[in-house]
């Protein structure tokens, strides 16, 4: 599983990838004067991924005998394209699946398992959260592409200024710090509103910290309305009043990022982007005293411990093939091709640990020398993360669950002013209609 | 030749005569198509018949028929009968999204009504410049509403607003307003952005109205002593009445059934605190897949639109009658 030097190695995964014959016979295979492969993906939080991925189309168009073209859409335009897309017959042959969409859309998806199954085990196997996210039935849905890790970035100098010279252990601790934070008018920064990654992102990983979970290990027996629950929202209610920006109600995905570049907020939990774009953008983004401030920022690999532990939920990438794609077969050859270590490890460069990859090889390759501290702590990400309806199966149900924003909404309830148990009354009320209806 | 053609009179010599060019027999059959009223009035709607079939008829047949069956993105369901619409009416979600979206329309109409009123009245006097000033006052409702939506969000932002920061910077305030951070406060800011744009269409159209009435009433009643008030009262409104009414109907329907500029400012929340029907039938139907539920949430609207169309037609009905 070595990176450099090791031909050997690449050649065997080439041909369990299926890819060696293509190379091997030196011209492209035969696919229809004209072929045209469609792939629709999100515009990445880091840029340069997008412009990497574009660079690759065409090389990709010369090794597969077919034009390849990537199309990127706003995150939050995924799932109604791909809803437009399925019920039409037609659109993009591969969708990015974020989560566990591949659950979700699974009448409509082709058994990539040839695909998805030599690429694991050619990588060190893939991570458990893509058991969860992207088998159906025993079946790969979609290829693991990659995982989006999590981190508290903070800043560094403003932590030192209040005595903190660690990030706080436990919630109890991170509340104080916050406090002091907020009194200095640079609070913790969360968004709670109504968007697809950072509310739920925390909101999950916050509620299994204190022990509470949506349903038990079947998945269809709702379990919120629990100790553990009802201790972290009335938690929340005091850490949001002590410590956060209360704006981040109205907050999405975006907001931390500006305002933490701006300097308006302490610490928030975020991707690598606000570090990454920072340290691109060094000229434009710069701290209080004018030096640039990716130099001040730290990342903090998980948000405190509660008294059940430290979880996390990160979010999965996957490609999925559609089953109205007439090109299924250059669809497969594309994965394939796209998941070779040459073509791969360019885009994972370029993410410096914004996307993770999929696989555990991932964890072993030269980038993580070369990248900046604060970036280390994504190495490991996609080891740490659970899933959507966890500790039951992460199902359609639980993604319902996750769209309605059962469980952000609890948190936003409670911290707006209603009671702690009403507000988990409320979410026992909407789950139950979605789990045990 | 068994039918005789013309001419020949008493079968005398031979004639020849020309027979009439096809074409020109052609042309004069489709003549007669068009002289026959129901084929003309037939060919003419049909263009029309065939659009609304396709673009309102079938959407519509095929969203009652999703409501009532169980499908789902890529999985085409079986019937379930009413089991969706009673599904959303134990919803509490739905429910805060049925009172919000009367709410939402409830408020908007009236301040748009009230404020184009306002205008239309201002722009029905003489000044310099007075067309520029009626064409910049559509701008809001000629700009999409999902740029102009996007610019009222930058204003309202929870750290960088624009009108926190004057407001601030103006001793107004010490602390942040929460304008969409607060699930009441987001709700009249929705409605705001709603008056906003709805509001340009309200005035030109009662402008238009208002243009229709004839002056000498006005002169008339000014003799009789009625002041500015008494003018508009006996004189304005009634006049005005029927033009409002289809106004106010235009308008509910299109405010009931919003769905750009909240899922752009809010997409809901906080808390669903400003989720309408159209946003969340559209975060049930496509977010979460299940097309079947989120036809029947917004079904809904039909009822309560035909209610309050009917009523409201009904009134004009009175209105012209009387």
């Amino acid at each position: 599983m070595a990176f450099q030097g090791d031909r050997m190695q690449r050649r065997t995964f080439l041909k369990s990838a299926g890819v060696a014959g293509i190379l091997a016979a030196g011209r492209a295979p035969a696919f229809a004067q004209g072929t045209k492969l469609h792939i629709v993906r999100w515009v990445d939080f880091i840029p340069e991924a997008d412009v990497e991925l574009k660079r690759q189309a065409p090389e990709a168009s010369k090794a597969l005998g077919a034009e390849v073209t990537f199309e990127f859409i706003n995150a939050n335009d995924l799932q109604p394209r791909i809803t437009a897309a399925i019920q039409s017959g037609s659109g993009a042959d591969i969708i990015q699946m974020l989560w566990n969409w591949p659950q979700l859309y699974a009448n409509a998806l082709v058994d990539v398992s040839d695909v998805a199954e030599p690429i694991g085990k050619a990588q060190g196997g893939y991570y458990d959260v893509f058991n969860a996210s992207a088998k159906v039935g025993g079946k790969w849905l979609a290829v693991p592409h990659g995982c989006g890790g999590n981190a508290v970035a903070y800043r560094r100098s403003w932590f030192n200024e209040i005595g903190v010279k660690e990030f706080p252990k436990t919630w109890d601790e991170y509340r104080e710090v916050g406090k002091k934070l907020k009194a200095k008018g640079k609070p913790v920064g969360q968004a709670l509103g109504h968007s697809f990654g950072d509310p739920p992102v925390f909101a999950y990983a916050f509620l299994w910290d204190f022990g509470g979970a949506e349903v038990d290990a079947s998945g269809k027996k709702v379990a919120i309305n629990s100790k553990g629950t009802l201790e972290s929202v009335k938690f929340l209610q005091t850490f949001w009043k002590d410590a956060c920006d209360e704006g981040g109600l109205a907050w999405d995905d975006t907001n931390n990022n500006r305002a933490f570049h701006a300097g308006e907020i302490g610490a928030t939990l975020n991707g690598a982007s606000i570090y990454i774009v920072a340290k691109r953008q060094k000229d434009k983004i710069k701290d209080e005293k004018g030096e640039p401030l990716y130099q001040d920022i730290e990342h903090a690999a998980l948000m405190p411990k509660g008294p059940a532990g430290q979880f996390a939920l990160y979010l999965p990438f996957q490609h999925s093939v559609m089953k109205y794609s007439k090109n299924q077969k250059l669809a497969k050859d594309f994965l394939k091709w796209l998941h070779q270590d040459a073509n791969y490890g360019k885009w994972f460069e370029v993410n410096e640990g914004y996307s993770v990859g999929a696989a555990k090889k991932w964890e072993d390759h030269p980038m993580w020398a070369k990248v900046d501290k604060p970036l280390q702590v994504f190495r490991q990400a996609a080891r740490l993360t659970r899933a959507f309806g966890h500790p039951g199966p992460a199902s359609a149900k639980a993604t319902e669950s996750y769209t309605k924003y059962v469980i952000v909404d609890m948190y936003a309830k409670a911290v707006q002013g209603m009671k702690a148990e009403d507000a988990v009354k409320w979410a026992e009320g909407e789950l139950k209609k979605i789990y045990e209806a | 030749m068994k039918n005789p053609i013309a001419g020949g009179a008493g079968g005398a010599a031979r004639v020849e005569v020309a027979l009439p060019h096809p074409r020109t027999a052609q042309r004069r059959a489709f003549e007669r198509l068009l002289e026959n009223e129901r084929l003309l009035a037939f060919a003419l709607l049909s263009p029309t018949v065939v659009l609304l079939g396709a673009f309102i008829a079938y959407p519509f047949v095929m969203g009652v028929w999703f409501s009532l069956s169980s499908i789902s993105v890529g999985n085409p369901g079986e019937f379930v009968g009413l089991k969706n619409f009673i599904k959303a009416w134990n919803d509490s979600i739905f429910r805060t999204a049925f009172w919000n979206t009367t709410f939402y329309t409830f408020w908007a109409t009236i301040f748009k009504l009230a404020l184009g009123m306002w205008l239309a009245l201002l722009l029905n006097r003489h000044f310099r410049g007075k067309r520029l000033v009626r064409a910049s006052m559509l701008l809001p409702f000629i700009i999409p509403t999902v740029l102009s939506t996007f610019a009222w969000r930058w204003m309202f932002d929870p750290t960088f607003s624009v009108l926190n920061w004057t407001l601030y910077k103006s001793g107004f305030i010490v602390t942040k307003l929460p304008f969409l951070s607060n699930g009441e406060w987001a709700l009249w800011c929705a409605i705001v952005v709603n008056t906003w744009r709805g509001m340009p269409f309200f005035a030109i159209t009662l402008l238009a109205g208002l243009q229709t009435i004839n002056t000498d009433l006005h002169e008339a009643a000014s003799l009789d002593g009625a002041n500015g008030w008494k003018r508009f009262w006996h004189v304005t409104w009634p006049l005005l009445k029927p033009v409002t009414v289809v106004v106010v109907v235009f308008s509910i329907i299109q405010t009931f059934s919003d769905f750009q500029l909240i899922y752009v400012l809010t997409g809901g929340g906080p808390a669903n605190s400003t989720h309408l029907l159209a946003t969340y039938a559209y975060q049930i139907g496509v977010a979460a897949g299940l097309l079947g539920e989120g036809a029947a949430i917004s079904l809904f609207m039909l009822p309560v639109l035909f209610i309050v169309v009917w009523i409201q037609l009904r009134y004009l009905r009175r209105l012209e009658g009387a």
